[in-house]
């Protein structure tokens, strides 16, 4: 088995477990935000908290939700040992450094990008999941009310602000993160990767968009 | 001769590897647009040697044709300058205005000391081509052409990689001076001809290895490499690397 510990010790092994945590993670995104979107209905969270409550007592969805954080921590421990080493490559830096002649800048920021996300995160996860996590130990999760949680943090103008934030660096990750992915996997041909990138790019503002709107429809009031 | 022009020159210098480097200013005057970039610093160096206060500026230059792969200034912040698929030596003056101040530093990279001024050490790229970036050939008469049928399509993409000219361009545009356009044009030229078949996997295997051990960085597909590069290798070939890396790790005995 020493070629597998090989394989993942390598610079190419690390970014395959880049690419693959990545888009696992876009995949999580996804249904994240089809679930929240329950919310658009306006019934009141009726629906929306039916669905949280699937979620929270599925013993499948128990499962993911474990796999999920270790892909996430996956996902930010090799990004800091990459970003560590590629910054070991370079030590004398350049005095004058033109970099938006060749690429884009959110793909040269995808560290910064990731850091605001995960502090986002830290904030998203205690403003929604230590209550919910609570609530399953206590056993008060089938009377435990999401819908109302989201009501009470979207009231602050500063939580707002902070989810817009969080949403901005989400869609420019993914902007870079997700044709970056499909590159790393060897995914690169003129008959596909055209649609790759363009996909990538609407999907991307798209899921930002539609995240975006639950904090502002739900402070001003446009959800009820 | 009117047309000529004044440049500000601020040019790395560094007396060698071991001791510390500093811009320092020069101002060339009366150059003619249709000198090369490499000809300005012939003319300065020519002044700075027969004023006798200050060593010339090493660089390294070879062919002045494009094609050696020898020439490696950095260039405002670019590699090989502002202009697309050209090298040091054949960028000309006239892509620059009369009192520019450009800014000239050497590759930057652990992988590629400074030796002097500008000059840097590219052995790393030679040990990764040792490593095995060659293909074992029966030695005695030529075979004929046709006996390996190749498609097209393959000669042109395998000659496309083979245009590398291994200058390191691609290195010292990369954000994380990554080495992987190099190493994946040099794995692509052999693995898209029949000729490359039998070391297919061990090279790419060692390769890589050796692309890790001299301490390049990763790749982080911002594209930078393919803009940069004076002989514009495509980033297909990054991901054919990366397929050949997996598939040599995953379905051969090597490894």
């Amino acid at each position: 088995m020493n070629w597998i510990s090989k394989m993942f010790s390598s610079s190419l092994g690390q970014k395959l477990i880049m690419a693959i945590t990545g888009l696992f993670l876009i995949t999580f995104l996804i249904v994240h935000c089809t679930l929240n979107s329950l919310i658009f209905l306006n019934d009141g969270g009726v629906t929306f908290n039916a669905g949280a409550q699937f979620m929270a007592t599925n013993p499948l969805i128990r499962i993911v939700e474990v796999v999920l954080f270790i892909g996430l921590i996956l996902h930010v421990a090799k990004a800091l040992v990459l970003t560590l080493n590629n910054n070991k490559s370079r030590p004398v830096k350049y005095a004058s450094y033109d970099g938006k002649a060749n690429s884009k800048w959110y793909s040269r920021s995808m560290g910064i990008l990731g850091s605001l996300l995960l502090i986002f995160l830290v904030i998203h996860l205690s403003h929604f999941w230590i209550g919910t996590k609570a609530a399953q130990f206590n056993g008060t999760i089938l009377s435990h009310n999401t819908y109302l949680e989201l009501k009470e943090v979207f009231e602050s103008p500063l939580n707002v602000l902070i989810y817009l934030l969080g949403v901005i660096s989400l869609g420019y990750h993914l902007m870079h993160g997700f044709q970056s992915a499909f590159q790393t996997l060897g995914i690169n041909h003129k008959k596909y990767t055209p649609f790759i990138k363009s996909f990538g790019n609407v999907f991307s503002i798209l899921i930002s968009f539609i995240f975006a709107m639950m904090p502002i429809a739900m402070h001003f009031d446009i959800i009820k | 001769m009117s047309g000529n022009m004044n440049i500000n020159l601020k040019v790395w210098r560094q007396k060698n590897g071991k001791s510390q480097g500093k811009l320092v200013d020069y101002k060339v005057e009366n150059v003619s647009p249709d000198m090369s970039f490499l000809e300005m610093f012939d003319v300065l160096n020519d002044r700075l040697i027969n004023e006798g206060k200050d060593e010339p500026i090493a660089f390294d230059h070879d062919c002045r044709e494009g094609i050696c792969g020898s020439c490696s200034m950095y260039i405002n912040g670019r590699p090989h300058g502002p202009n697309q698929g050209v090298t040091t030596c054949q960028l000309h003056m006239r892509s620059f205005k009369d009192n520019d101040t450009i800014v000239v530093e050497p590759w930057r990279s652990a992988a590629f000391p400074v030796i002097k001024d500008l000059a840097t050490n590219r052995s790393a790229f030679d040990r990764i081509i040792a490593s095995g970036g060659f293909i074992s050939i029966n030695t005695g008469n030529a075979q004929d052409a046709n006996n390996l049928p190749i498609p097209k399509g393959d000669a042109d993409d395998s000659f496309a990689a083979a245009a590398c000219i291994g200058c390191g361009a691609c290195v010292a545009a990369c954000k994380n001076s990554s080495a992987m356009l190099f190493v994946s044009a040099k794995v692509s030229q052999l693995a898209l001809l029949p000729q490359g078949a039998p070391e297919r996997a061990t090279r790419v295997l060692n390769m890589v290895a050796q692309m890790d051990a001299e301490g390049f960085g990763s790749c982080t597909n911002t594209g930078a490499c393919e803009a940069e590069c004076p002989k514009q290798i495509s980033l297909t070939n990054i991901a054919r690397l990366n397929r050949e890396y997996y598939k040599a790790t995953l379905f051969s005995s090597e490894g």
